[in-house]
């Protein structure tokens, strides 16, 4: 009666054997230095520019909106508070993810895939290297380290990009707003702000792999493994946001 | 008897490799049904069948590279389907596989992927200066210099006459060329066994000509134990007939090299008075397989005497 399950929870299972079998190799040897450095460097350096774009844009959209709604309690010049804690616990570590996720996975998923139709993953077998030592860990590893970094940067170009419609367009001064985004903020928001990235580096890197190392079906195969890989990491993504938000919430 | 102590698998007995009773589900559908065969040092095995009838998947189950659900595969004596990812790489690295399209790595350049077994084979090869893998204790496994490494691909590349192609990218190279890349790549650790996925597979007749001949050399060269999966019959045939002469450095067929290679006491004198001598030894064997089944095993002659239909289509295809 419940035969439609069985795929998912299959699927599931055979994601969690992955991840429990990338996360072991991170503390056993070989490491791949080179191939972490090397995907540190298109994960992180390559998605510095849209990620940078984007954290402004936030920044900027947040502010307009919020001046609306905060002036009509007159308090426009709390501005900075809003700004910061939204984009710090929230909108930075989500949407800096979902860019990840768009940019990352698929190509984690589109590289894998096509090794894996061509025979690659397995010549690799053959040759004596363990593909998940040799390509999922790496990327394992290099999003952990650069996604909370990424997010660090979209934080913070937000918040320049609120000051710049607050001083611009509200008239508040330089001081004012950033002493407010400034104090506003808590060691809470700071944990959850870097440990949200960090858990959502993991399922950006594992479902991204997982996709590729399980594609079938020639070039279509690929295709379908990245449109998948971006969906599913999109999705848990909003979900890991969601559980978690309740736990942070309720420190208070 | 086949439970023998594993430390003396490793002196090459006469069995490389084993199947006993091995199948291979995918869901529903057996891509392996039963199959039992074995291969002996300095024999060759070459596995004919319609598409999909399983082939490539044995040859697959035979490198540890899939994993049949029932069966015992014996690997130098070593029970494959008994062991992890990580033992069987170390034992991997003494079987050579050309994959169907080659299967190199089209991010790194043509000396890179030769080298990349040599540089990687065995965990402990890295230069990571960990052994975390020595449970089997197998110590031919020496870090190699780099110099070594670039002296003995450029041996590799050297065999199948692309030593010039050292920068290129997998890419820039024709078919027919690629798979000799794939052939240096599989033959580089000098490997006691190595196993070709169709090596001829969408190649003009000329080019297929080249890819058998270069794989006839090589087995006769260290009398490499071989296991070849085609669906021509001229490629059996030709690895049925035909031998490496050392002494002209063709290959041709083998009535004419027999009496020359006795005759002619060559340069190489550790291994040719061995492999000449050897060289009636060599016993080429022919495997049918059907819909995962082996269903016919024999010399070149009982495969042409068959009368089972199937079978007389690979046994007649070339004879024309």
């Amino acid at each position: 009666m419940f035969d439609f399950l069985k795929g998912p929870v299959e699927t599931f299972q055979e994601f969690l054997f992955l991840s429990a079998r990338a996360f072991r190799n991170v503390f056993r040897s070989p490491h791949y230095a080179s191939d972490i450095l090397i995907q540190m460097d298109v994960i992180g350096v390559g998605s510095l520019f849209i990620v940078s774009l984007i954290g402004v844009f936030t920044g900027i959209v947040m502010a307009l909106q919020m001046a609306r709604a905060l002036s009509t309690y007159g308090a426009s010049g709390q501005i900075g508070q809003i700004v910061s804690i939204t984009l710090v616990r929230e909108l930075g570590p989500v949407l800096t993810a979902i860019l990840v996720a768009g940019r990352n996975a698929s190509g984690m998923a589109s590289e894998l895939g096509s090794m894996k139709v061509t025979e690659q993953i397995d010549a690799m077998r053959a040759l004596g290297t363990d593909p998940l030592q040799k390509l999922v860990t790496p990327r394992l590893i290099a999003t952990a380290i650069v996604l909370p970094l990424l997010t660090i940067i979209a934080d913070a170009l937000g918040m320049v990009g609120g000051y710049f419609i607050a001083a611009t367009m509200l008239n508040i001064t330089r001081s004012q707003y950033w002493t407010n985004a400034w104090q506003i903020l808590e060691y809470n928001d700071l944990l959850q702000g870097l440990l949200k990235p960090f858990l959502f580096a993991i399922v950006i890197a594992l479902v991204g792999c997982f996709y590729g190392l399980r594609t079938s079906g020639g070039t279509q195969g690929v295709g379908r493994a990245t449109t998948k890989a971006v969906v599913v990491a999109s999705v848990w993504i909003f979900v890991i946001t969601s559980m978690l938000d309740p736990l942070f919430v309720n420190l208070k | 008897m086949t439970g023998a102590p594993q430390n003396l698998a490793r002196e090459i007995g006469p069995d490389i490799l084993q199947f006993e009773d091995v199948s291979l589900h995918f869901d529903d559908v057996a891509a392996l049904d039963h199959v039992s065969f074995e291969l002996r040092a300095g024999e060759t095995l070459v596995i004919v069948g319609a598409a999909a009838s399983g082939k490539t998947m044995l040859l697959k189950s035979a490198a540890g590279l899939e994993h049949p659900q029932s069966g015992r595969i014996l690997l130098f004596g070593q029970d494959i389907l008994k062991m992890g990812e990580r033992q069987l790489i170390q034992l991997r690295s003494r079987v050579g596989i050309l994959f169907q399209e080659g299967g190199l790595f089209d991010s790194l350049t043509i000396e890179e992927n030769v080298a990349y077994p040599l540089l990687n084979s065995g965990i402990t090869d890295s230069g990571v200066g960990h052994n975390a893998t020595s449970s089997n204790g197998d110590s031919n496994h020496q870090p190699i210099s780099i110099a070594e490494a670039e002296a003995r691909v450029l041996k590799a590349l050297r065999f199948v006459e692309l030593e010039k192609t050292l920068d290129q990218f997998p890419n820039e190279l024709s078919g027919g060329m690629r798979r000799r890349v794939g052939i240096a790549r599989a033959v580089v650790t000098e490997p006691a066994l190595v196993l070709y996925d169709s090596p001829t597979a969408g190649l003009d007749p000329i080019t297929a000509n080249t890819i058998m001949r270069l794989i006839i050399q090589e087995r006769d060269l260290r009398n490499t134990a071989t296991i070849i999966v085609t669906h021509r019959y001229q490629d059996g045939h030709m690895m049925a007939t035909f031998r490496y002469n050392p002494s002209s450095g063709a290959v041709e067929p083998s009535a004419k090299v027999e009496p020359s290679a006795k005759a002619e006491p060559s340069a190489n004198a550790k291994s040719s008075p061995a492999s000449s001598g050897d060289q009636s030894q060599i016993t080429t064997r022919f495997l049918v397989m059907r819909e995962g089944q082996l269903i016919f095993e024999g010399t070149e002659d009982q495969l042409k005497a068959s009368r089972d239909p199937y079978v007389q289509k690979f046994a007649k295809a070339g004879s024309s």
